[in-house]
């Protein structure tokens, strides 16, 4: 698995996915810069990294999605390369279109950080492969902005074409109102566009891959890549 | 030439900031306070002095970058 | 000298400066002549209290600094010590109490940014954050509001740096209704052979400015700073400088790019005092002079003069020596990360701090001079008349509760008790993929990828026993950091200390300010953990009342095999919970007195720093060895306190039935809530026992088995039957009881 990890001024969680691909994966892995214009000849995946690139001065991921190095990203994307988005990364896909909807504040505009309860939905995507449909996973969330809005048309389609990929839960297994940290609407916690090739998703899969760190809920995620 | 640009949240999305703003007003004792709806007002400076060119321009501007039109609204003026 | 367009310098513009007439005088004599305004500018700031430490340097030379650890101790950015395998920790700890105070979001917010910066100018990134706050009753209608700004301006800046927020303490007391304290530490990580420094060598190297450009933020906040409180300080609002941490994210990686290369020669961080401070130090410590060619600062406001670029605070700037020739390699990687970087000036032998504006000379000053001659006070010093007061503590007045489960559940719900989720909740601690053991613990614990190692990491100061007895209460703060990160099974190595403490010039507060560095270095000495750097912070007081002495201290220590880390919380059923160390709990200074009866009174708990150092090296054996599978010491709120935390502590709480031992004619209360020194609580699994019963054996440790976990209740056999849902209502609702004070006031 060839991996290309953006690094947007402001990422943050870069060098935590590219620990994971190459020293937990064993991936070869490599940083690209956003003022580049091409992605390493044979990327196979291409990941979008958490963090607050410039700033989330405006909103989310609103101007990283202009970065040189995104109309490679939507090449890669548009050849059916996979691309994944996660928490700010996440953001930048949906502000650049790749995918639907939009985050927005919290519902209780603070910043949260804290493992939540998560649900598979569909267990046959690019990242979800190596878990079971409807099993039960922890995962770290932090962020500020990671309450998803969309549509009802877009969610009806999203639901339609099985492309939540994780749904909030609580203690019991069920997309409650009280397992729900952020307010995002039928409780999603990451989406798959309509080709099945790029994905994004809020809470960090990185942070829970490794014994050491308490869980290794996350590592599935890395592993589907490669099933 | 200035334009003056309002970017708000758009009808029937969350918006938990002007939620807290409006339960504050309330506990302040302004009752009279109704729905409160939080938003951005960004001013730029613009150079040239055809302001129908100048307000397409910013019009462009809001729709790549000042706003996400699925949230948000967006309005301008140019002085 | 005299410059156009410049004041005059009169008595009253001395006096506006905070200089006294014999500092003036002093003024004087190094320069020959009167000062320019750009440099009566420059030596008020230098010879605020902030910078000088005009009042405490006199003190200051008693800590222990040196061990074979330690590769830089105070003096610098930040304190380095070698952590072995080729790597070091640079850290430090920063008070921000007055800006916090005055606007707390972006006061705490520019707290953490600045210590930050001066971590990562060693040359270290930085691995973690931690702090420790202190603000006034939470009844007081202040108090709400500053804990949620402040806490959301330390989250906004840790997390959007990308650095963990992996610990802290947060303490309630009326003595900080108008003194609120806000300490930042940052730990950063460095190879222990590329430490930087704050150096100005090499006559004709480049003196280059890089990041935000200036504004007129913060002028005379070093200033401010050296001042107390009175009616209006809330007015000083346009000093207050506003925090931009994507700036300081790109300046981090373009500095630690830069010295990748080998052209840096000296960083400094423009901090307090800015490219005054900045320009005065680096020059200083190489006995070289600094020439600045001020208009080309880059500037964000018009019309600025010299004097405002001198003394500008605003945030996210760094000064850098480089090599003659290899300006324009650093430039290019400033460019990468959209930062300004300019050539301001040049490193001169001839040891003058010289300033020009468009080739005018503005101020011209012997840098080492303004260190070197700056004022030193050894003010005088009272024994505090309270200290009498206070001492008597009649136990036979304190009624004892008829039920004691329902005291345990006040105090777990007290404010200076219950969890701080709701704070640590707000603060990245993960981000780095390193966080093993996260806030809401005794100390965190971080690993090194690169090594397998792991730090353990700490902040603490019980300022209740420190006002209660100075000199015990500062040598009780260092032992408990050391224990918190002994339980971890780290080593504690070295600290930093953060002394935050009313003005000097009262006789009372400066006397507990030194006791209270004599207990401090004493405890330092005796569990062998240098200081390796450090900050005052006087005038916390307003009107004359001061805060309680806190002298909030930062430790660090290691462990070889992280794997190896041990947690608080009783994570399985079955496991054996035992009592290693002393046991003498005791009513005077605890929590339990000022939360339930509302005494502040009493002497803190006695401590032996010999038993204190057997029974940690002890718990650091066990945990080793493998042995353990929970270690927390006893401490503010007694051992019933300490076992509920342990039940509480994992994700899916866990019960536990203990006996406690104690002669049957003692008190219940002070049994369960009484404070002690040098006890620490463990868990093992059964099988270990004997091994652990011969390791304390050895170790001349008292061991006292206690029981078993498992069930869903806190059982302490004839005092305590609780089940463990109703405690962690009480625990988890505590300080959400706090914050809500804020809409009863405002309604």
């Amino acid at each position: 698995m060839k991996t290309a990890v953006v690094v947007f001024p402001g990422s943050n969680c870069d060098r935590d996915i590219y620990h994971v691909c190459r020293h937990v994966m064993r991936w070869s892995t490599e940083f690209v810069w956003h003022k580049e214009t091409t992605l390493p000849a044979g990327t196979d995946l291409v990941i979008l990294p958490g963090g607050f690139s410039y700033g989330d001065y405006l909103r989310s991921g609103a101007i990283a999605r202009f970065s040189a190095i995104m109309s490679a990203v939507k090449s890669h994307a548009d050849r059916g390369g996979a691309v994944i988005g996660v928490c700010n990364g996440f953001q930048i896909l949906t502000e650049s279109g790749l995918l639907p909807g939009a985050l927005c504040r919290n519902r209780d505009l603070k910043f949260i950080c804290a493992p939540v309860g998560l649900r598979v939905e569909n267990a046959g995507s690019i990242v979800t492969r190596a878990y079971r449909a409807g099993e039960r996973i922890r995962m770290p969330i932090a962020h500020a902005d990671g309450c998803y809005q969309a549509g009802e048309e877009t969610l009806k389609r999203l639901e339609g074409e099985g492309r939540v990929l994780f749904r909030y839960v609580d203690e019991a297994g069920e997309p409650s109102e009280r397992g729900n940290p952020n307010g995002s609407l039928h409780n999603i916690a990451g989406v798959l566009n309509d080709r099945g090739n790029v994905a994004g998703l809020m809470p960090h899969p990185e942070r829970c891959a490794e014994t050491i760190l308490g869980s290794t809920d996350g590592r599935r995620f890395f592993e589907s890549l490669v099933k | 030439m200035k334009a003056k640009v309002y970017v708000t949240l758009k009808n029937g999305v969350l918006d938990p900031q002007g939620k807290a703003v409006e339960h504050a007003l309330h506990s302040l004792g302004f009752s009279e306070a109704g729905e409160v709806r939080l938003g951005k007002f960004i001013e730029v400076q613009l150079s040239g002095t055809d302001r129908a060119a100048a307000a397409e321009r910013v019009r462009q501007m809001c729709e790549q970058l000042l706003a996400n039109t699925i949230i948000e609204n967006y309005r301008y003026e140019i002085e | 000298m005299s410059v156009r367009n410049e004041p005059a310098i009169t008595p009253e513009l001395v006096k506006e400066h905070g200089l006294t007439p014999d500092e003036y005088q002093r003024v004087l004599a190094i320069l020959g002549r009167t000062p320019t305004y750009t440099e009566l500018g420059v030596f008020s700031v230098m010879w605020s209290e902030h910078c000088s430490y005009k009042s405490s340097r006199a003190f200051l030379g008693r800590f222990p600094t040196r061990g074979p650890r330690v590769l830089q101790g105070p003096g610098e950015n930040a304190g380095v010590v070698d952590i072995g395998h080729g790597w070091a920790l640079a850290f430090k700890m920063e008070s921000h109490n007055h800006p916090s105070y005055i606007e707390p979001y972006q006061g705490a917010a520019t707290g953490v940014g600045g210590i930050m910066r001066d971590v990562f100018t060693m040359g270290a990134r930085p691995i973690a954050n931690l702090n420790l706050l202190r603000f006034g009753r939470p009844e007081h209608p202040k108090t709400p509001y500053l804990l949620d700004r402040v806490v959301a301006g330390i989250a906004g800046y840790g997390n959007c740096m990308g650095v963990p927020t992996v610990g802290g303490e947060l303490f309630f007391d009326g003595s900080y209704d108008s003194n609120c304290l806000v300490n930042a530490m940052t730990v950063g990580l460095l190879r222990a052979d590329r430490i930087f420094r704050g150096n100005a060598s090499g006559p004709g190297n480049a003196v280059l400015y890089v990041g935000s450009k200036t504004g007129r933020d913060g002028i005379h906040g070093a200033t401010m700073a050296s001042e107390a409180f009175g009616e209006g300080s809330e007015e000083k609002r346009p000093t207050v400088q506003v925090g931009d941490p994507f700036t300081e994210k790109l300046l981090l990686e373009a500095c630690l790019e830069l010295m990748e290369k080998d052209i840096i020669i000296g960083i400094q961080d423009m901090g307090a005092a800015g490219l005054t401070s900045s320009s005065c130090e680096m020059a200083g410590r190489a006995g070289t002079g600094v020439e600045l060619n001020l208009e080309r600062v880059p500037m964000r406001e018009t019309g600025m003069t010299p004097y405002e670029l001198m003394l500008s605070e605003s945030q996210e700037r760094m000064l850098m020596v480089v090599k003659q020739g290899g300006e324009e390699e650093a430039r290019a990687v400033f460019q990468k990360w959209d930062l300004d970087a300019e050539v301001v000036g040049r490193v001169t032998s001839d040891g003058m701090l010289r300033a020009r504006w468009h080739g005018e000379v503005v101020a011209e000053i012997p840098a080492r001079e303004i260190s070197d001659q700056a004022p030193e006070y050894e003010r005088p010093r009272s024994r505090p008349r309270y200290l009498d007061e206070t001492a008597k503590l009649d136990e036979s007045s304190i009624p004892v509760p008829s039920d004691l489960n329902a005291t345990l559940v006040r105090l777990l719900g007290s404010p200076n008790l219950c969890s701080r989720r709701w704070v640590w909740r707000q603060y990245d601690h993960q981000v780095m993929v390193g966080t093993v053991e996260g806030p809401g613990g005794g100390a965190a614990v971080v690993r090194l990828p690169q090594t397998g190692t792991g730090v353990a990491l700490t902040a603490g100061c019980n300022s209740r026993y420190v006002f209660l007895d100075p000199r015990l209460g500062g040598c009780i703060a260092v032992a408990e950091c050391a224990r918190n990160i002994s339980c971890t099974g780290a080593t504690p190595i070295a600290l930093t200390d953060c002394l935050n403490f009313g003005s000097p010039e009262n006789p009372e507060v400066l006397w507990t300010f030194v006791e209270a560095i004599e207990g401090v270095s004493e405890a330092s000495e005796k569990l062998d953990i240098p200081v390796v750097s450090g900050n005052v912070s006087f005038y916390n007081e307003t009107s004359g009342s001061a805060v309680f002495p806190t002298p909030a201290i930062g430790m660090v220590g290691v462990m070889e095999d992280v794997t190896r880390a041990i947690g608080i919380g009783f994570s399985q059923a079955g496991m054996r919970v035992a009592l290693i160390g002393q046991f003498r709990p005791q009513a005077g200074g605890s929590e339990y007195l000022a939360a339930i009866h509302g005494k502040t009174a009493g002497t803190p708990p006695a401590l032996d720093l010999a038993a204190e150092a057997r029974v940690q090296s002890l718990v650091r054996k066990l945990a080793g060895d493998g042995l353990l599978k929970a270690a927390q010491d006893v401490s503010d709120g007694g051992v019933a306190v300490a076992l509920a935390e342990m039940c509480l502590r994992p994700g899916q709480p866990m019960g536990v039935t203990v006996r406690l031992p104690g002669p049957a004619a003692s008190r219940p209360d002070v049994l369960l809530f009484g404070e002690t020194q040098s006890s620490i609580l463990i868990a093992f699994a059964p099988e270990m026992e004997a091994a652990v019963r011969a390791a304390a054996s050895s170790a001349d440790v008292l061991f006292v088995p206690l029981g078993m976990t498992g069930g869903a209740k806190l059982v302490i056999e004839g005092l305590i039957d609780a089940p463990l849902d109703h405690l962690r209502d009480a625990h988890e609702n505590g300080l959400k009881k706090v914050l809500e004070h804020s809409r009863a006031g405002a309604a």
